[in-house]
């Protein structure tokens, strides 16, 4: 798709992005589709999202208790030691170094969602990244976000006349200096950055380095000074950072931990009473192609000390906002651009790989874990990945209806088609769902398993559109077997294998309301 | 006495703040030429004569004038005639885009702030064009004879009201700007009618010595007729040391007496002062201290004079000098609106901006023009007769070039053209940089920090802060491993066809770049 046709008329916000001490803060106009949530019950509804940049080992992070063994034989250099997981239920365990989200997930205020992905594997971390971010096929390139698609089009003559009474706040703060390509088209129009609200004002004094002339820092100081004064949020971003202090104890300290860092900024905004609906913090240092486990001198952060970071942010984070009585407001997701490959390399680390979970958090959330358990091979090949459970858009297409109230028309649009509806929040009705289907919403059977030729699956899920798919080991789909509405009574249909390599295969039924994986083996 | 002049290393940083002060721009060609030729051989090709552009044409047919003629000397239309100032208009940016390695189109646009002069007055973009290819023509001539032709010059005429300046009903108009702002300046008013360097009887006097002139339209030139010249004698004020101009008769005379009103004016040591400070102010500092006045102007003020008011000499010894390279100087002066639009648009490939149908090049040019205008500066209309704030509006001078609206501009000028799309005109698509071109610049488009490193050299007259560079560097990343961006690149670089090899790379790049032209940094020059 052409880029330009994704790009509006913009009367673009002109501030000057100031790179200064703290950490930038990227701010964005607001939405009409957010504004008109403020007459609905769903005005106040923040959602945060925590990027992991790099791919996070989805199988370190929530390992398959059922299938320890295949775990352990597949990955037996980084395998983490079975008794020290926190078990979230008897089949899953969190890693052990992640104790406070553990304690989250046992009050109730986690989802987990098992083995998130899309259809085709890319393992280019920006290709990926921007397929994530724009909500895009994985062949497809869009350059907007899916969030900057809520604005683009809709207000022509943004920024003229903005903030005002009704939309006195940026739409959504991104924390770190990156503009984020999930909020593309926004940051055309809106893109202004500044430092950490509590040092921005300071901008004016801030030094040119050793060596520039004392007139050329007279203009630039001058230059700053106008961005400022044309910085529309400034004032109630500043505003906002002014009224409230955190509360929690739980942060660590300042600069030990950058993603706890970032989250305090953000409770400190939201409680301060900002409008500002989606604010977007990152943590780095998931590429762990080596040394994953056992950490020393010249290697990277562990993972498990990444993950023990994001544990605490998020527990710190949690317990700020909750104190600060903004809890219920609050919705966190994590994310990142891939998980990583089911056999670790001989360097103690994983490679780029395909599906894996996310956390969604806070105390709206329906608590455990959706879908199930991804299945590990008993004998795996490098190249092997879990396939996707759940379309990372229909997690999308769900925080969009269920916690920003988007009519479902509105929401098929912004992410071009129909990603179903998965069941991630408390007390908010799912229309049809019935209770006993609510956790996978499905059932799948698949007969003669392992096959050679015809194969035969029988399925039952919610009424409406359902589609099954045939992956390979890799992670990759390689076939649909259908697409078709589903009257709500068990069916079946049959595929045709005989083409196929012998090898581990992967039928994937997709309905309305989730989403079920299971393994299909051929055998010559 | 000459200025000392620079001796210190002749390195890239010295090369570009030498082309950024003299062109627009620059390009990293014209940085890498600056630096190849030595200093004094930069600055000579600097100075060096250029071609004279062709008239400007008819990128439309108007009136009588078919596509791609020119008309500046085919009759005037009035039907024709404001489509044809946005020909002369887009004609301009044409050489400007196209400039040379020369100060020459610096220098043009510096005379025409100089003896400013607005086409809604003069109304024939004849005029105007004239005028322009004078100023051109002679931009590093003699200042001297440029006030004598400009004297003469029909659109002058017209705008400051010389075709009506007679006996009968003397015009004070261009008697008081020739002296006002064109050459010796106004000084503090002493006494009443009493400017320091000339008085209001001087500007009656001058004005007596300038009747009977008025402009022609038939080959667009001045005539003279006797009847309207005062041929009676004029005394000028002490100032001017009591000088009396005789009156004299028929054209000739009249052509005497304005040698003589020049001449006197000239011959104050104030005027080459003036100008020299003007040029300091366009291409040095605003700013002039009792240093600068007594160390620089000065000095220079004299060259001027001893080079019988030939502005090549003095801008060379300007060039050359420590003073100008010394690290005050550096970065200290804000971009014209001409320096950021077509600097910005030399410096990166714009495809739809050259194109070979030559309506579609006016209308471009036309959307290039209309984004100065917003940010302050329209070609062949500036303010008044003053010529634009910036260069005479103590004490702010080019900080008049940046407020909360016109900053907007700017930045979303180059936010466009980075990123979000420059409508050129209703007939196109939105136009964008070819952002790819910046991978013959750097010296290692794969090494994220060398690329900032090199683009922030390019870029920006002065060093940023680290963190500013870490965040710049992070733009590319997103919190990724440099080897991802390493990646990217081969892999676009593999395959440049491939629409989402390419889509990663020109995404980041974008970002980045757009990013870049928005710092203060980018707004110094």
């Amino acid at each position: 798709m052409k880029r330009r046709t994704f790009l509006r008329n913009s009367a673009t916000a002109a501030a000057l992005p100031v790179l200064l001490n703290g950490l930038p803060v990227t701010a964005f106009g607001r939405s009409p589709l957010l504004d008109a949530l403020d007459a609905a019950p769903c005005q106040d509804r923040v959602l945060v999202l925590i990027q992991l940049n790099g791919g996070n080992d989805g199988l370190n992070t929530l390992v398959p208790l059922d299938q320890y063994a295949e775990y352990q034989a597949a990955r037996a250099n980084i395998a983490i030691e079975e008794s020290t997981l926190l078990k979230l239920t008897n089949a899953t365990g969190l890693h052990p170094k992640m104790t406070g989200l553990s304690q989250l997930y046992s009050n109730g205020k986690v989802r987990v969602i098992q083995a998130v992905g899309y259809a085709v594997p890319n393992y280019s971390h920006f290709r990926s990244t921007d397929i994530w971010l724009s909500a895009s096929d994985s062949e497809e390139v869009i350059s907007t976000g899916w969030m900057g698609r809520y604005l683009e089009g809709a207000y022509p003559g943004f920024p003229l006349g903005y903030p005002n009474a009704s939309m006195p706040d940026p739409l959504a703060i991104q924390i770190g200096s990156v503009i984020s390509p999930g909020l593309e088209g926004v940051a055309s129009n809106m893109g202004m950055a500044f430092t950490d609200p509590n040092s921005y004002f300071n901008i004016s004094n801030q030094n040119t380095p050793v060596g520039v002339g004392r007139r050329a820092g007279t203009e630039l100081r001058y230059v700053r000074d106008i961005g400022q004064q044309i910085e529309r949020f400034a004032t109630p971003v500043k505003n906002a950072a002014g009224k409230a202090k955190n509360k929690s104890t739980r942060y660590p300290a300042a600069k030990t931990n950058l993603l706890a860092d970032q989250l305090k900024i953000v409770a400190q905004l939201i409680a301060g009473g900002l409008k500002t609906r989606i604010y977007i913090v990152s943590q780095s240092g998931y590429d762990t192609h080596s040394f994953q486990v056992q950490g020393g001198a010249g290697t990277p952060v562990p993972h498990g000390t990444l993950l023990e970071q994001l544990s605490v942010a998020i527990d710190a984070f949690q317990d700020d906002i909750k104190l600060l009585g903004v809890e219920d407001r609050v919705v966190g997701l994590t994310f990142s651009e891939f998980g990583r490959r089911i056999k670790s390399n001989s360097s103690g680390g994983t490679d780029h790989g395909a599906a894996a979970p996310v956390f969604l958090f806070g105390s709206s959330v329906k608590s455990g874990i959706l879908g199930q358990n991804p299945t590990i091979p008993t004998t795996v090949s490098v190249d092997d990945n879990l396939p996707m459970q759940f379309d990372f858009r229909s997690v999308y297409a769900t925080l969009l209806r269920d916690w920003f109230c988007v009519d479902q028309a509105t929401v098929n649009s912004l992410l071009n088609r129909d990603f179903g509806h998965l069941d991630l929040f408390d007390g908010i009705s799912t229309t049809s769902v019935m209770d006993h289907l609510a956790d996978t919403g499905s059932a799948l059977f698949i007969a003669p398993n392992p096959a050679h030729a015809l194969v035969s699956i029988g399925f039952s899920a919610p009424e409406g559109r359902v589609s099954i798919a045939l992956f390979d080991a890799t992670g990759r789909q390689i076939a649909t077997a259908g697409e078709l509405m589903h009257n709500g009574i068990a069916s079946s249909m049959s595929i045709d294998v005989s083409a196929l390599a012998s090898g581990n295969y992967y039928v994937r039924l997709e309905h309305a309301t989730g989403a079920i994986v299971k393994p299909l083996i051929v055998q010559r | 006495m000459p200025i000392p002049v620079y001796n210190g290393p002749w390195d890239k940083s010295m090369a570009a703040h030498l082309v950024r002060r003299t062109m627009f721009g620059p390009t990293p060609a014209d940085i890498q030429n600056a630096l190849g030729k030595g200093l004094t051989g930069a600055v000579d090709a600097l100075l060096a004569t250029v071609a004279t552009p062709a008239e400007p044409i008819a990128y439309l047919k108007t009136g009588a004038v078919a596509e791609g003629q020119p008309w500046a000397e085919s009759t005037y239309e009035a039907g024709a005639e404001n489509v044809r100032l946005t020909f002369l208009q887009s004609w301009w940016i044409d050489i400007m885009l196209k400039q040379t390695f020369s100060v020459n189109e610096k220098m043009t646009l510096f005379w025409a702030n100089h003896f400013s002069t607005g086409s809604q007055q003069v109304k024939d973009s004849r005029y105007m064009y004239r005028q322009n290819a004078v100023l051109r023509e002679q931009a590093l001539g003699s200042v001297k004879d440029l006030v004598r032709e400009i004297t003469f010059d029909p659109a002058m005429l017209r705008y400051l009201s010389g075709s009506t300046n007679t006996k009968q009903s003397p015009n004070e108009n261009f008697g008081r700007e020739v002296q006002e702002l064109f050459s010796i300046g106004k000084g503090p008013e002493v006494a009443p009618g009493d400017y320091t360097n000339y008085t209001e009887a001087d500007v009656k006097a001058a004005a007596r010595v300038l009747t009977g002139w008025s402009d022609v339209t038939s080959g667009i030139s001045a005539k003279f007729t006797a009847s309207n010249h005062d041929t009676g004698s004029k005394t000028f004020s002490a100032r001017y040391g009591g000088r009396v101009i005789t009156g004299r008769t028929g054209e000739i005379g009249a052509r005497q007496e304005i040698d003589e009103l020049i001449t006197m004016i000239f011959d104050q040591a104030e005027t080459a002062r003036a100008i020299v400070r003007k040029l300091y102010r366009w291409f040095v500092d605003y700013v002039i201290t009792t240093d600068t006045e007594r160390d620089i102007i000065e000095p220079l003020a004299a060259s001027l004079r001893t080079n019988n008011f030939e502005i090549k000499p003095v801008l060379r010894e300007l060039f050359l000098s420590a003073h100008f390279y010394d690290n005050e100087r550096i970065g200290c002066t804000i971009k014209t609106p001409v320096d950021l639009v077509i600097g910005t648009v030399r410096l990166f490939h714009v495809p739809d901006i050259f194109p070979d149908d030559l309506k579609k090049s006016h209308w471009a040019y036309r959307a290039m023009r209309k984004t100065l205008a917003t940010m302050q500066i329209d070609l062949f209309s500036p303010p008044n007769v003053a010529g634009w704030p910036a260069y005479y509006q103590a004490p702010a001078f080019h900080e008049l070039w940046i407020n909360a609206d016109t900053l907007q501009k700017r930045v979303r000028f180059t936010n466009e053209l980075m990123k979000d799309g420059y409508q050129l005109d209703e007939a196109y698509e939105k136009s964008f940089a070819d952002v790819f071109v910046i991978k013959d610049w750097v010296r290692d488009p794969h090494d994220a920090a060398k690329l900032v490193d090199d683009l922030v050299e390019l870029f920006f007259p002065v060093a940023i802060l680290p963190e500013q560079r870490q965040a710049l560097i992070d733009i590319i990343l997103e919190g990724q491993p440099a080897s991802a961006w390493v990646v990217a690149w081969s892999a676009w670089e593999g395959s440049p066809d491939d629409a989402v090899a390419k889509a990663v790379v020109e995404t980041r790049l974008r970002n980045l770049l757009k990013f870049m032209l928005a710092m203060a940094e980018y707004q110094v020059c």
